[in-house]
């Protein structure tokens, strides 16, 4: 049955229709205007007696006892202030935001995104980091670097990373050794992972085995390779989609070979099934995938023959990077104390604290051991090398917009039934119009 | 739901006494009523004018709206995706419709006199009722798997090549109308099977002694009687398959390249509003789902005069 009637009781509710549902939501989100304005970016560290009662907005359970941990030991240096942790599962995490957002109730400390930042950002909802970054308690420069960058907005620092993820490739040895392929180099190239993967397919595809496999997941697919191409997917500051030029084409048609060659599965065969989920049944030799990946792996078959390889390298070595920020609510009533947490937590005490917990890689550079221990025989440091090229993923204030039209136009390019350039060049014109549109 | 409630409920109008909005016992019965009426006019009736205002504006994220005339209805006419979303939305529908037949079919069966272990069955048609949405379309996304589906494997041993049920343009909405076909069932078994229930025993021994065969006492007898429970069952179906979201967007997913090609109404409202954060022309389109939905089940209530029994 469908959405509101999939209980008797619920059949009154029916006859208001979806409509109803929808107004009901929408007139929520109605209460304030625009919000409590501008963060000033003043900034004071806060007394050590201060006495306030803040709340922090999370959604990942896994991290809880992480961020208790924490607690704790801001709680010794603020035992005045007292902190509330609300934790929302992700898939309402944004919608809720949103509806705070537009009544002026956002928590006093939450956690942002990339592709939600400067949605919030550009709408004067975050209390900028510059107060706190002149007063010498949070450098920039201790977390890595492109993912800085991804929590500014009109060059205004907004948040450091507190943690972050980025791309490689998973490889399943056993495959490998079936196949009676050589495991892949470090620093190998684009052709020597096509070659690769289609010598598995060739070898193994009699059980139904692939040696790679692309997907419709920009971050962990399609982006890297357009950075590794040399292109962008947002140029001219955001302002353009970057899809037109023929190095994003070139990053693009790096899956279309791939999967045209037979060295990866379909498209509409990775919709049924996901990559991660060949890879983790054993159907898959090679899966492009985030650091994330590790604890998905956990309780699989898989999991006693698994190891990391760096992305291959196109005409320049490049990963995407992504990963969460702490960030302060503009119209806090309890700003100074926000700030103190946020200060804190981004701290090299924190940070370390959380590596260790093992939930998560830590942004604070030198606190990432624990991630590295958390599986000894797998390469995971390949993980943090990466940092050095990363570049962080493009979103722009409305990236969802965007994104939906790559998932309902990059298949027919990827499945070789209509030119890449045909499709690119038509992406971008759609994308770079709703790019205008959010300026 | 007994059939007195059901033909109640779906008394012609018209022929209610004309009533004075302050009848004889005054403020009274208003203060009664009050409370409830208060809740329904917070809950639905306010959200329902509101979302009308908001149709006719441009929604900023967080609030703000200017208001921009008719400029969201224009848009929404001359949007492909909606006529998609539309026709969609009635293939599903009239897959959804043709469970009824079968409900009528099945509740007959199973109120055959003397059936054994009839509680079992009737708990077993209506289980996929109360289970979870979003379970049933995490079972069938699996069953639906195209290299690795139970579906296709049982095609398969017949020679068919199933194709890839939830990753094929056309073929995805018939799988999703195909899961809300299976789960209906039950819900509409039940209501048939109490208005059979309520079909005097004594009409079908008349019947049987003018020497009537069982089919020809399941047209005459049998169905024309239980038209009101029929009206009922289809008035809810329909009104539920115009609202089809949680199971498509469970099984689809929301990455899904056919997607666009496969959304339905209320899916193309999810992601003007949700993802687009486009809310104002999202307003546009649940206020014509609303009246889409308001026009037919006014349709289906002025037809009911020439084919339900009273």
């Amino acid at each position: 049955m469908t959405f509101l009637s999939s209980r008797p009781r619920r059949r009154a509710l029916a006859l208001g229709g979806l409509a109803t549902g929808a107004a009901l939501v929408l007139a929520g989100c109605s209460g304030g205007s625009s919000g409590g304005g501008g963060g000033s970016g003043e900034y004071e560290a806060a007394p050590t007696d201060l006495e306030a009662s803040i709340t922090y907005g999370v959604w990942d359970q896994a991290q809880v006892p992480a961020i208790e941990a924490n607690l704790e030991g801001f709680a010794e240096e603020y035992p005045g202030i007292d902190v509330t942790v609300n934790v929302t599962p992700y898939a309402d995490y944004f919608t809720k935001l949103q509806t705070q957002g537009s009544s002026d109730s956002l928590p006093d400390l939450f956690w942002l995104n990339g592709p939600n930042f400067q949605l919030y950002a550009s709408n004067d909802l975050l209390e900028p980091v510059t107060g706190a970054v002149d007063a010498g308690d949070l450098d920039p420069a201790d977390y890595p670097e492109a993912l800085v960058d991804l929590y500014k907005y009109e060059d205004v620092q907004y948040g450091v990373p507190k943690d972050f993820d980025t791309i490689g490739v998973w490889v399943n040895e056993a495959l490998f050794e079936q196949a009676g392929v050589p495991m892949p180099e470090a620093d190998w190239t684009w052709q020597e992972f096509q070659d690769t993967a289609v010598q598995i397919s060739d070898a193994l595809g009699d059980q139904g085995v692939y040696g790679g496999a692309g997907g419709m997941d920009g971050q962990t697919t399609y982006y890297d390779t357009i950075l590794q191409a040399g292109g962008e997917v947002l140029t001219d500051g955001g302002t353009a989609s970057g899809y037109d030029s023929p190095e994003a084409q070139e990053g693009l048609q790096f899956w279309t070979d791939l999967i045209e060659s037979g060295g990866s599965p379909t498209i509409q065969q990775l919709t049924d099934t996901t990559a991660d989920q060949w890879f983790t049944s054993g159907k898959l030799a090679m899966y492009w995938g985030g650091s994330w990946f590790r604890a998905a792996i956990q309780g699989t078959p898989v999991e006693s023959t698994v190891d990391v390889a760096p992305l291959p390298v196109g005409e320049e070595q490049a990963t995407v990077i992504h990963g969460v920020s702490n960030v302060v609510a503009a119209g806090s009533d309890e700003k100074q104390a926000a700030q103190a947490l946020q200060v804190y937590l981004a701290g090299q005490e924190a940070q370390q604290q959380q590596g260790d917990m093992g939930a998560i890689i830590p942004a604070y550079d030198g606190t990432q051991q624990g991630f590295l221990d958390s599986a000894p025989d797998v390469d995971l440091q390949v993980f943090l090398d990466a940092v050095d090229y990363a570049q962080p993923l493009p979103v722009s204030k409305n990236s969802a917009a965007w994104n939906a039209i790559e998932i309902s136009d990059l298949p027919a390019a990827f499945s070789g039934d209509e030119p890449v350039a045909d499709v690119a060049g038509s992406l971008a014109e759609q994308m770079t119009a709703l790019l205008q549109q959010e300026q | 739901m007994s059939r007195t409630v059901t033909s109640d409920l779906l008394a012609p109008a018209g022929t209610r006494p004309r009533r004075r909005l302050m009848g004889r016992d005054g403020l009274w019965p208003w203060a009664f009523v009050a409370p409830l009426a208060a809740g329904i006019g917070v809950f639905f009736v306010w959200p329902i004018l509101q979302t009308a205002y908001y149709s006719f504006t441009s929604w900023g994220v967080f609030g703000g709206s200017t208001f921009t005339g008719v400029e969201n209805y224009v848009r929404l006419v001359a949007d492909p995706q909606l006529w998609t979303a539309l026709g969609n939305t009635l293939l599903y529908t009239g897959v959804v419709l043709l469970g009824v037949p079968l409900a009528v079919w099945l509740a007959s069966l199973l109120n055959t006199p003397g059936l054994r272990f009839a509680s079992f069955y009737r708990v077993l048609f209506f289980l996929p009722y109360v289970a979870m949405p979003t379970a049933i379309a995490m079972v069938w996304r699996i069953i639906f798997n195209g290299d690795f589906g139970v579906l296709n494997y049982v095609l398969g041993l017949v020679g068919i090549e199933g194709p890839y049920w939830i990753s094929t343009p056309g073929v995805a909405v018939l799988a999703v109308a195909i899961v809300g076909l299976w789960s209906s069932l039950g819900f509409a078994m039940i209501i048939l099977a109490a208005g059979l229930k309520n079909i005097p025993s004594e009409l079908y021994e008349a019947a049987e002694l003018d020497g009537a065969s069982p089919w020809r006492q399941f047209r005459s007898v049998t169905v024309p009687l239980l038209t009101p429970s029929i009206f009922f069952v289809l008035i809810i179906t329909i009104i539920s398959s115009f609202q089809l979201f949680d199971l498509q967007f469970a099984i689809l997913g929301s990455t899904n390249p056919v997607l666009p090609k496969s959304l339905s109404l209320v899916y193309f409202f999810y992601q003007q509003g949700f993802v687009a954060n486009d809310k104002g022309y999202a307003a546009a389109i649940a206020m014509f789902i609303f009246v889409l939905i308001g026009v037919i089940t006014l349709v289906q209530f002025r037809l009911q005069r020439r084919w339900v029994q009273a």
